[in-house]
């Protein structure tokens, strides 16, 4: 049966990308999720933006601190070898290059990697918060974003009409159909959600889809 | 004698605050890390056309029982007050919030002024401040509507753009432990933006969970040195 991928399985989808000793930072929102789903085997530190570096799964009820949360604003839990820092000296880490990985959410990607994650329509001060340093500065970007808005309209576009976070940083997008990378040819399609085809997907894309010789579908 | 920075209340802390002041406020989103007995202190003592910097704008009460289900105080009352006049930081309104907070509501009645500053831009604006540095070049923000109006320079073949120093005349911290003299610690991710904070104001205002004597907090644990710290009250929880 042809069904869009919830949350939880998207950030299944994206956690696959965690490699051993990474240094990752999950932003604000769905990409969190992310870690719930660490790869058996594999060991991998959290930084969140607010100071912390290497925290554990989100807190239950009594143990919930805030005093001891990840960035977006969820009470975690304390793994031996965490540490925290101030502000300035986490922002340090993010520009510099020190972070392996950035997962974001989007409101959209365009063609070029271009990505808007933070200025909404009709709420001029919505905050961007530390988007735009770790989209500029992270590694390896990647994208988690529903494909579709909730009129039904393209998210991945040719020129992104929201404000910019930074311009050619996406490598990555996972969506609820579709795994897309951005590529200097354009953007790739590698992965399908179960029964969907690759013309299925270009429909709700706007920019032309590249089909990966290798397409499958999204393993779980 | 070392001069006494200890005050017994937060209302007294913050009574000499004047109308037109710059004033940083610690902390990083909800309440861990606001200094929250300062801030609600300052409602009180009613000082007008401030300029606030902090890295959210706060949601207000209403909305904090969102977070928090029995709420708790922060920013927001600050500017439902109509003590702000310009509000600087990089999160003023929370995207996932409805657009009822204090801030956006008396934004979008171009009653209180924003300045958005990218996160990182904005620590380090406030460590330059700190310092004594007349700003800094970050690639932060190339591309977007970050760099209009800044300077842009190419430094070995990446663009950066021209940030400039942030300071104030008070700054309202949330620590955990003081000693007498003002070293400080904190506790977990409620560090954040406090001790730039501290370093960057003429005057800063100190709430602790526990005052202890010198000696008492290990000198190679010390986040801010004492120096640094001018008020302290103690507000056990």
């Amino acid at each position: 049966m042809k069904m869009r991928l919830d949350e939880q399985t998207i950030a299944l989808r994206a956690a696959k990308e965690f490699e051993n000793g990474m240094v990752i930072n999950l932003g604000y929102g769905m990409p969190g999720l992310c870690a719930n789903f660490i790869p058996e085997g594999r060991t991998v530190f959290f930084q969140g933006e607010n100071g912390i570096l290497g925290y554990g799964p989100f807190g239950v009820d009594e143990e919930k601190d805030y005093e001891l949360i990840n960035a977006s604003d969820q009470p975690v839990t304390r793994l031996p070898g965490m540490c925290f820092f101030d502000s300035a000296a986490s922002f340090d880490m993010i520009r510099g290059g020190h972070i392996d990985l950035v997962i974001l959410g989007a409101y959209q990607v365009s063609e070029e990697g271009d990505l808007a994650n933070w200025g909404r329509p009709g709420r001029p001060a919505t905050g961007m918060g530390g988007g735009i340093d770790l989209a500029s500065g992270g590694k390896k970007l990647m994208v988690m974003m529903l494909h579709t808005t909730k009129e039904g309209g393209p998210r991945i576009v040719r020129e992104c009409t929201f404000p910019l976070t930074a311009r050619n940083c996406v490598k990555t997008i996972f969506t609820d159909i579709a795994v897309i990378d951005v590529t200097k040819q354009g953007l790739v399609l590698r992965e399908v959600a179960p029964a969907w085809t690759a013309e299925e997907v270009q429909s709700l894309t706007e920019p032309n889809l590249i089909v990966g010789e290798d397409l499958k579908e999204i393993e779980l | 004698m070392p001069v006494n920075k200890i005050d017994e209340t937060c209302d007294r802390a913050v009574a000499d605050i004047v109308d037109g002041s710059t004033i940083m406020i610690g902390g990083f989103g909800s309440f861990g890390g606001l200094p929250i007995h300062l801030i609600v202190a300052l409602a009180k003592q009613g000082a007008k056309n401030l300029t606030i910097i902090a890295n959210q704008g706060g949601v207000g009460f209403e909305l904090s029982k969102r977070i928090k289900p029995d709420g708790y105080q922060d920013i927001g009352i600050l500017v439902q007050n109509g003590q702000v006049k310009t509000f600087i930081g990089s999160v003023p309104v929370l995207g996932g919030m409805p657009p009822t907070s204090p801030l956006e509501i008396l934004h979008n009645e171009r009653k209180v002024e924003i300045e958005m500053v990218p996160q990182g831009t904005l620590a380090e604006r406030i460590r330059a401040g700190a310092g004594g540095l007349g700003g800094f070049y970050t690639s932060t923000g190339v591309g977007t509507r970050v760099e209009i109006g800044k300077e842009k320079r190419v430094i070995n073949g990446r663009e950066y753009l021209l940030e400039l120093p942030l300071s104030a005349d008070f700054a309202l911290i949330k620590a955990h432990k003081a000693d007498t003299l003002g070293n400080l610690v904190y506790r977990g991710t409620a560090r954040c933006f406090n001790p730039i904070m501290a370093m960057a104001a003429k005057t800063t205002i100190v709430e602790v969970d526990q005052l202890v004597q010198p000696g008492e907090i290990d000198p190679e644990a010390v986040v801010t040195p004492h120096l640094y710290v001018n008020r302290i009250v103690e507000v056990k929880r």
